[in-house]
């Protein structure tokens, strides 16, 4: 199976790691992994900012990176969600950009869902013997509808003691320009979601999406917590290896 | 005031510039320890009591359709509602005004008031009434109008507005109440519900006899009817409405339903989000005024209609669905920027998500009230909450849209979007930008971390340590990483080409 990697330009600026985890994972499943050089950015900075001209364009050139893929797949909960959400509405007067788009759409998978629901594999064989903690993120659980698959994979993992995240539900207060924009708003919220994972006591805090987990991590860091911040995929690779 | 009694909380939503004072008035809100923990205890009790609701309640989602289908069906042919709704208005011996704005619809209230030399106003709660400001302009007349709604009294003691849309006093605490009971009473309170209670019930009583004229909203309106619909669960709406000799209603022209079997789902949805109740404990159907033989009952039944700007959603593909809301205030309860804040911050009658959408609508306003559009980090929990499914993540994002289009968003913030679309729609210059931030964040990283930055940077760092670009991009290290994965057999069992369900979704 050929799968390409849409990495998301947070995750290839700050966070490579999570790719090279995403690679692993998948090369050890059998797939054929690309990593299609075109793209940049699924456009959604400037398309929740209202600058939906602007998002149009930077999506142009993310359909026109993956035309030829069989299957793509993202650690971005978010990235995924944008696409999957709001690009049939930002090409809609333009019919052959609407169905290019639909076409992604129809191959496009967050990395737990295509995991789970594609190679049908709920236990990787990981085993992680530590405290984590789970946040969902809003628009992986919501725009996405991305609830069970990391619950299922989480659950399959050997030696890991789990708790559950008080208040998991809230938003940790990221939203993209937000947390710049209305800082102390922000503030307030990564404050509390930060409180919460200190709450459980867990070592890890794991997530599917790298913006919410650079938000909460830099407060937990910020802070002097010792809370690790893990991608679900760094996790399970990690625990593969073990 | 005793300790920890909020000063200053009140505001006049006319007169507060609700754009730029929201900076202003965050900072005040999330230094007030008292209203954040009031405003995270009461939403957290109506947000649990909301989901036992609905769980018992079975099919939520099949009830919620049910519910915009009605709302939208409703909307969209509203004009015929409103026409079907006026004539057995009228047919039932009550009277009816439709009123373009907030100005139209005091000067009818304030004819009728003056027709009956009204000194005293009874009112039950009416949001539409706070809208138009109705207050501020009985008291200029020298009319007494008194809240009769536990909540909002209290507010009017205190020279407040409501800061919810359902609990129009969640912000403050029973110490808080207290000492505004004791400032009226001239004796000291305990802070004990029933206490308080009992003593707003015994203040209250008189009101609902000796006045000249009971003001209520409407909750729905039903077309076939012409019927008036009002629920609470202190039993001041029916007071307000049978007690004295004009009953005069102000509601919003959005809030009809065409038949009883749709207020029934309405109801439900509307008891169960707000509260977690089955059904409040009054609902009161009011049809007409008294009729002969009638044993109580007003003498005269008046019917505001307002508009103002409601009228101009009408029609548009992006924000008409927003004149479905049922007001219900289940998107404040879940919202995570609400529960920080609360509902003054907003600056408006109405708060919360629905606030930060309907205001600026309302208003017609994109440069002041528009602002409210970016106090939400589009979480999506408002929509999730919403009985009647109410996209207001979506309607934030096109606010914000609206905003752009009109070039109302700084001039900054306009060149760096740009420059996001020159450089993010094209790799080469993605990567040569992308190379160039690496070398310019050298000087602001310690211990691998950004700590502190530069505008618009400092709006991170102010709260959160920013990780710094490593040298090595995901794309930088591709190459070395496919030679690893060649040399490197597969390792797992079932794989990809065992998957199950491939392209399935």
């Amino acid at each position: 199976m050929k799968v390409s990697l849409f990495i998301t330009c947070l995750a290839d600026q700050l966070y490579p790691e999570v790719g090279e985890s995403v690679v692993r994972l998948l090369h050890d499943y059998g797939c054929e992994v690309d990593f299609p050089e075109l793209q940049t950015c699924c456009g959604q900075p400037a398309f929740n900012s209202g600058y939906q001209d602007e998002a149009r364009e930077v999506a142009r050139n993310l359909i026109r990176a993956f035309e030829h893929s069989d299957y793509v797949v993202s650690p971005s909960g978010s990235c995924t969600g944008m696409v999957h959400h709001y690009y049939p509405y930002l090409f809609e007067n333009e019919p052959e950009w609407k169905s290019k788009a639909e076409a992604l759409i129809d191959k496009m998978y967050e990395f737990s869902q295509f995991i789970v629901r594609v190679l049908g594999v709920t236990d990787v064989g990981a085993a992680f013997p530590h405290k984590v903690t789970y946040h969902p993120s809003c628009h992986a659980s919501r725009l996405l509808g991305v609830t069970e698959e990391p619950a299922e994979l989480l659950g399959a993992v050997k030696g890991m003691e789990f708790v559950e995240l008080p208040r998991k539900q809230d938003c940790c207060g990221f939203g993209g320009t937000f947390a710049v924009k209305m800082a102390d708003m922000s503030e307030a919220m990564v404050c509390e979601k930060a409180a919460c994972v200190c709450e459980t006591g867990a070592e890890v805090l794991v997530g599917t999406d790298m913006g919410c987990l650079m938000n909460i991590g830099g407060r937990l860091n910020k802070e002097g917590r010792p809370v690790k911040v893990m991608h679900l995929a760094q996790l399970l690779e990690e625990g593969r290896r073990a | 005031m005793a300790e920890g009694a909020v000063a200053g909380a009140a505001h006049d939503p006319a007169a507060a510039a609700i754009g730029s004072g929201l900076k202003k008035r965050t900072k005040e809100a999330l230094a007030n320890d008292f209203l954040r923990k009031a405003v995270a205890f009461t939403t957290d009790k109506l947000r649990s009591g909301k989901l036992n609701a609905t769980d018992e309640f079975g099919d939520w989602e099949a009830w919620r359709e049910r519910g915009r289908a009605i709302r939208q069906h409703t909307v969209s042919h509203l004009d015929y509602y409103l026409g079907q709704f006026a004539d057995n208005v009228a047919a039932n011996g009550g009277s009816v005004y439709f009123c373009e704005g907030a100005d139209d619809a005091v000067r009818v209230f304030m004819e009728i008031a003056r027709r009956k030399q009204a000194k005293l106003v009874a009112k039950g709660k009416s949001m539409v009434s706070e809208e138009i400001h109705l207050n501020h302009h009985l008291e200029e007349d020298g009319i007494e109008a008194i809240e009769t709604d536990l909540g909002e009294y209290i507010l009017q003691l205190a020279k407040e507005t409501p800061s919810h849309l359902i609990i129009p006093a969640i912000h403050k605490n029973k110490r808080q109440i207290a000492d505004l009971f004791e400032e009226d009473a001239g004796r000291p309170f305990e802070p004990d519900t029933k206490t308080l209670a009992a003593y707003a019930k015994q203040k209250l009583r008189n009101y609902f006899l000796e006045a000249d004229i009971g003001l209520t909203g409407c909750n729905f309106g039903v077309a076939e009817s012409g019927s008036i619909t009002l629920v609470s669960n202190e039993g001041n709406g029916r007071m307000v409405s049978t007690l004295p000799k004009t009953h005069v209603v102000v509601m919003g022209m959005e809030r009809l339903v065409p038949t009883f079997e749709d207020l029934e789902v309405v109801l439900n949805l509307l008891a169960r989000s707000a509260t977690g109740q089955k059904l409040t404990t009054y609902t009161s159907i009011v049809t007409g005024p008294r009729r002969e033989g009638d044993l109580d009952g007003p003498e005269e039944l008046h019917v505001i209609i307002l508009d103002n700007g409601r009228s101009a959603q009408l029609g548009d593909p992006i924000f008409q669905d927003v004149l479905n809301c049922i007001r219900c205030a289940a998107c404040l309860n879940v919202c995570p920027v609400y529960r920080q804040v609360g509902g003054h911050t907003y600056g408006s009658v109405y708060s919360g998500p629905i606030g930060a959408v309907l205001t600026p609508l309302l208003q017609q306003d994109m440069k002041e009230a528009g602002t409210l559009a970016y106090a939400s980090s589009l979480c999506g929990a408002c929509y999730e909450a919403c009985p009647v499914k109410i996209p207001l993540h979506d309607m934030l994002v096109q606010l914000r849209h609206r905003k752009v289009k009109m070039k109302l968003t700084a001039l900054p913030e306009r060149v760096a979007f740009k420059m996001y679309q020159t450089m993010f729609g094209n790799v080469t210059l993605y990567k040569l930008a992308t190379k160039s931030a690496y070398y310019l964040q050298k000087p602001l990283v310690r211990n691998g971390f950004i700590k502190a930055g530069p505008p618009p940077l400092s709006g991170w760092t102010q709260s959160r340590f920013m990780p710094m670009l490593p040298k090595q991009s995901f794309r930088d290290k591709w190459a070395k990483l496919q030679a690893e994965l060649a040399a490197k057999k597969p390792a797992a069992s079932g794989g990809a080409d065992e998957a199950k369900g491939g392209g399935a979704k």
